[in-house]
Parts: C-alpha cells; sequence; structure tokens
C-alpha cells in the first residue's frame, strides 16, 4: 500500500465495527486482549503491517505503539514488510515433509522463479515455508489466505496457481 | 469394535448445524446439567469419569477443576486450548470444523461446573476459517438460548466468544496463551501463581484442550462411572489419535483407550498398514515431542508385552524404552525416512518456535538445529552426537515452560535408539547430502531390522 501516513490510515466503517465486536467480547479495560484479532483484520486491508497501520491500532485499542510493534513482529503470521496479494505458505514439518513438502517447495520455487520468502516480480505471489499446519494426514499442504490446500502433487499446485493468477485472494480474506 | 463417544454422529448429514446436532441428542447434557445437577455434580462427575487431559500432560481434568480458586466477587474464565500446533496432531481441527456444537455444549457444561459467566476459545490464527465455523455455531447458540442470560431458564448466564492467535506454537502453553489472550506476546509465565489461582488478567482461570472439554458432554449425558468403563486402567474413555505419515490410511480415529498398537497401525478399521507395502521403521505415537520408538519397541514393550494406545502402556519403558500417548499426534516412519533429517526437522522447529525468553531454549534449539544440519548435510564430526546429547541434556528441566523438554526429548530419543544412523552419516558425508533415503536404508536398514 503506497503513501502509508497515519492521516490516511482509516478502517471503513464495517471493519471498524468487527474490531468493536472483538473488543466487546472482553471485559471494561481489557480492549487489549483484541489487538491480535484487530492486527489480522489491518493485515487483510492494508497489505501488511507498516509502521503507520500499526499506530493507527495502537490508537484504536488506546495502547501505547510499543505494544502494538511487540505483538506484531513476535507471531509469524504478520508481515510487517510488503508480500505479494497471494502468500503460498508451504508447511516443511516433519510429516508434510516425509510425505514430499520438499519437492513441492522446490516445483513452487521453480515455476514462479523465487525463493522462499520472496515474492514474484508481478506482486501476487509470496512464498513462504512454515511450521506445522495441522494438516498432517492430508500432506503434502499449503496455506493461501484462509483456504488450506491439501494433498498437494504437481498438478494440483499448477492448477491453485492458475487460478490465483486468475483472482488473486486478498490474504486473510475470503473462505472459499 | 471400539466404542465412539466423539465422533459417533461425525457422517449424519449436517452435523455441523444446530438443527441437525440437537436432532441428534445435542444440547441433552446442557439440559440436565441445568434441570438437575449443581456445578459440584457436575465437576464430581468429571472426577469419576477418569477423564485426563487430551492437550498431552494427560492431568486428571476434575482434579484441574477443584484447584480453581473461589474467591469472592473475582470473576472466574474457563479458556479452551485450540492452539493445536503439536506436529501430528490435528484432531481438535477436525473436531471443531465437523461438530462445532460439541465443543460448545461441553464448553457451558464445563463453564458451568466451574462457575464461569465468560468464556472464551483460544484458536490458532491458522485455522481462521475454522474460527469462523465457530463464530457461526456460537450465534446459532445464543439464538437458541444456550449462550447469554438466563439460559435456559436456570437463571446460569454465560458468553462465549472466540479469539485467533497469530502463528505461535509456545501459546498451546496454558501460560502463554493467557498472555496471547491478553493481548500480550505469548512469553509464558513462571508457576507458581498456576493459572487456577491467578491466570487471565489474574483471575482463576482454567485451560482445557478442545477434546477434554467435547469429553465432557458424553461424561455428563451417560454418567462419570460409565464413561470410566470404558477403556483401560487409568486411562479411561476414548482417544482421538490423528495419525499421519508413511500410513495408508491417515486421519483421525477415535479409539477406545487400550486397543492394542499393533491393531491400530495394521487394522483396517484405522491406518490399513504402511503405505506401498513398506517396512515400519520408526513411530513417533503422540506428536513431535514425545520420544520416537524404533520399530522393535512400536508394538511390544521391552519386556515383550503388547503395546496398547493408552497414556501407561506407551510410557511403559519411560523415556530409555518407551515414549508418551501425548496429544495422539501418531506419526509413522517407513523403512526410506531418515532419521537425522527427521530429528532436524524437528528442532528447526523448536528453534523457530521458541519464544526467546529462558537462555537455555533459546540457544540451545538453534545449536541443536545447527549441529543437526550439518551431520545431515555430511559435514558432521563423531564429537557431534555426544555434543547434541549434552546439548539436550542441558535444555531439559532448565526453562519456564515445557517448550524445553520438548525439544529435547526428541533429540535424545534420536541419538538413543539411533545412534548408529548418525554415525553413519559422519562415515559417510557424501552420501547423505543428496537426500537420498535409498542409501539410508541399505547401510542402516539391515542393522535396525536384524
Amino acid at each position: 500500500m503506497e503513501n502509508q501516513n497515519i492521516e490516511n490510515i482509516q478502517f471503513p466503517k464495517e471493519l471498524l465495527d468487527e474490531v468493536q465486536r472483538a473488543v466487546s467480547s472482553f471485559p471494561e479495560g481489557k480492549q487489549k486482549s483484541a489487538l491480535i484479532r484487530t492486527l489480522h483484520i489491518a493485515q487483510a486491508h492494508f497489505g501488511y503491517l507498516s509502521t503507520p497501520v500499526m499506530d493507527y491500532v495502537a490508537r484504536l485499542l488506546h495502547i501505547q505503539p510499543i505494544e502494538v510493534y511487540e505483538v506484531a513482529t513476535f507471531y509469524s503470521m504478520y508481515d510487517t514488510q510488503p508480500v505479494g496479494k497471494v502468500k503460498l505458505e508451504v508447511c516443511r514439518t516433519g510429516p508434510c515433509m516425509i510425505e514430499g513438502a520438499e519437492k513441492i517447495v522446490s516445483y513452487i520455487e521453480n515455476k514462479l522463479g523465487i525463493k522462499d520468502g520472496e515474492t514474484t516480480s508481478d506482486g501476487i505471489f509470496t512464498l513462504k515455508t512454515v511450521e506445522c499446519l495441522g494438516a498432517c494426514g492430508y500432506a503434502p499442504m499449503l496455506q493461501a489466505g484462509e483456504k488450506f490446500h491439501e494433498h498437494l502433487t504437481e498438478e494440483k499446485v499448477d492448477a491453485l496457481i492458475e487460478q490465483y493468477r486468475l483472482k488473486p485472494v486478498a490474504n486473510y480474506m475470503g473462505q472459499e | 469394535m471400539s466404542r465412539k463417544l466423539l465422533l459417533n454422529n461425525i457422517h449424519v448429514e449436517g452435523i455441523h448445524t444446530y438443527d441437525v446436532y440437537r436432532k441428534t441428542g445435542g444440547y441433552a447434557a446442557v439440559e440436565k446439567a441445568l434441570k438437575s445437577m449443581s456445578p459440584d455434580d457436575v465437576v464430581e462427575e468429571v472426577k469419576k469419569s477418569g477423564l485426563r487431559g487430551r492437550g498431552g500432560a494427560g492431568f486428571p481434568t476434575g482434579m484441574k477443576w477443584s484447584f480453581i480458586a473461589k474467591p469472592e466477587g473475582v470473576p472466574r474464565h474457563l479458556l479452551c486450548n485450540a492452539d493445536e500446533s503439536e506436529p501430528g496432531t490435528f484432531k481438535d481441527r477436525y473436531l471443531m470444523e465437523k461438530i462445532p456444537h460439541l465443543l460448545i455444549e461441553g464448553m457451558i457444561l464445563s463453564s458451568f461446573a466451574l462457575g464461569c459467566e465468560q468464556s472464551y476459545i483460544y484458536i490458532r490464527g491458522e485455522y481462521m476459517y475454522v474460527l469462523r465455523i465457530l463464530e457461526k455455531a456460537i450465534a446459532e447458540a445464543y439464538q437458541n438460548g444456550w449462550l447469554g442470560k438466563n439460559i435456559k431458564g436456570s437463571g446460569y448466564n454465560l458468553d462465549l466468544s472466540v479469539s485467533p492467535g497469530a502463528g505461535a506454537y509456545i501459546c498451546g502453553e496454558e501460560t502463554a496463551l493467557i498472555e496471547s489472550l491478553e493481548g500480550k506476546r505469548g512469553n509464558p509465565r513462571m508457576k507458581p501463581p498456576f493459572p487456577a489461582i491467578q491466570g487471565l488478567w489474574q483471575r482463576p482461570t482454567v485451560v482445557n484442550n478442545v477434546e477434554t472439554i467435547c469429553a465432557v458432554v458424553p461424561i455428563v449425558n451417560e454418567g462419570g462411572d460409565a464413561y470410566a468403563q470404558i477403556g483401560i486402567g487409568r486411562s479411561t474413555g476414548t482417544k482421538l489419535i490423528s495419525a499421519g505419515g508413511n500410513i495408508n490410511k491417515p486421519g483421525v480415529y477415535e479409539l477406545e483407550l487400550g486397543v492394542s498398537v499393533e491393531e491400530f497401525i495394521y487394522g483396517d478399521q484405522y491406518c490399513g498398514g504402511i503405505k506401498n507395502g513398506k517396512k515400519l521403521k520408526a513411530c513417533v505415537p503422540g506428536g513431535s515431542s514425545v520420544p520416537i520408538l524404533p520399530h522393535y519397541l512400536v508394538c511390544k514393550t521391552a519386556e515383550g508385552n503388547d503395546r496398547l494406545m493408552s497414556y501407561e502402556s506407551l510410557a511403559d519403558g519411560g523415556f530409555a524404552n518407551g515414549s508418551m500417548l501425548g496429544s495422539g499426534g501418531f506419526i509413522i516412519y517407513d523403512e526410506d525416512q531418515c532419521i537425522v533429517r527427521n530429528t532436524w526437522n524437528f528442532s528447526r522447529f523448536y528453534h523457530h518456535e521458541s519464544c526467546g525468553q529462558c537462555s537455555p531454549c533459546r540457544e540451545g534449539t538453534g545449536w541443536m538445529e545447527k549441529v543437526l544440519h550439518r551431520l545431515e548435510y555430511g559435514h558432521g564430526k563423531m564429537e557431534d552426537i555426544d555434543l547434541l546429547w549434552d546439548i539436550q541434556r542441558k535444555i531439559e528441566g532448565n526453562t519456564i515452560c515445557p517448550l524445553g523438554d520438548a525439544a529435547a526429548w526428541p533429540v535424545a530419543a534420536a541419538i538413543r535408539h539411533f545412534r548408529e544412523e548418525f554415525e553413519w552419516h559422519v562415515k559417510e558425508p557424501n552420501a547423505c547430502t543428496t537426500r537420498n533415503y535409498g542409501l539410508v536404508k541399505e547401510k542402516v536398514f539391515e542393522k535396525v531390522n536384524a
């Protein structure tokens, strides 16, 4: 997202409502508990968690910016740098590895011409290897946005890359 | 045939919806408890049932509940641990995705028993689509009067909501989960004070695994004594096992505790044997943290008794010759798999997931990953094997939370049972850089199978 001055950063009404719902599920004065959810919403809407976005979240929840920074940098799902529209997160942990996750990763690397952690030049795909996503019986697998793609084969990877290239779903939003 | 208590209706069309769940007997346990039981009666039934925590530690649930402090005027909280992240484990996801109302019903019963009026389900951020399923089900439960004020005229009030994590294995540890739910980094707390005294927002708190809370439903329906009749010895009831790795039928299975490991691996109603007709090399029976068992200790204990799927039998032989039931993340390795590579993979996981608070874990997990990496990629020395042993020994027991132990145990067990395979990686460095598991088989497997 270009031009991220804090003045330009504002959630639309429906997202403000979503934040409000999260806040109201906690007792009065414990609104900080809604931080993790709010950061998910912010990342989905703004693409990644830039410093101005984090400052905006801090103001929304009436907490200090440092309280947001330390959380945003602790949890692995948050991106504090720009990423592609679709993050392909391939599970690399034990059970997926023995079922061929490494081959799937190299296949995607070759197909997209990027390495683990990189983004394609058209800004559509970011490839990331991640730790166990809880799909060990359906290995190998990857997560794109909220969607789990399981029992991966090279053919399935081809198809899903094609699908996301035509219609890049925003990260996090929209379960199919 | 093994009895099912949680998954008996899993294949009923539409069971994820309120109407179907209700028609198949759902929420009957809540009706029963609110009408004819006191909170203490529910705790008593859970105590009688012998139910043990299904998240990994196996601590008796009724006893855990009885520790909760009840100071006057201070709210108490029940938190459901849906942070399922132990490699090999995917049972809670299955339960929540397929039959979300079972968890909600269990949450109502458990919250009632503990006297909580505000409960939370903390779910890992990667399961965001499951969070949406749960939120939809919770909305249905509110609409039908099972949540909110004065539930079914009983005078009992309960609010329930779901809160996500954002990708941190450590938040499955109960005090880290509490920190995370407070909107902070998931750094585990020192105990004492225990969460039962000072947990969420310093209030008395109980944290239970998804499957544990679901099991309260059949316990209330059928009574604690009836539940205790199922299973074997102190391993009562049923357990969900998530089976993965090189097997014909990976998936989630509910089994009566006490089924033999052999039947579970080779039986047609369970894993259906090793894939592609290969031989069993090793098994991690309870999630990546528990000690790996070499093939000759999987179906039999060191004394030659049948090994059973139960807390006691899987632990038979201690860490020298046994393992743990853990979270029920059951991973099978066939003859082609490389133990050094797998151990390196797990060490990388723990290094990645260490919260960084305690030096032995923060530094030690990284050292283990590095040493295992050089062994696997053919740059290792013989001393490295002893170095690994030394590092894991110095992590275990020296950290605030059990992540340190969880990182140490798989390394220790791999060296204990597969030392020759580690040595072979030093002696034949070129072969192991090829990732050619066939060579591992040729060199090591004769020995292992002998």
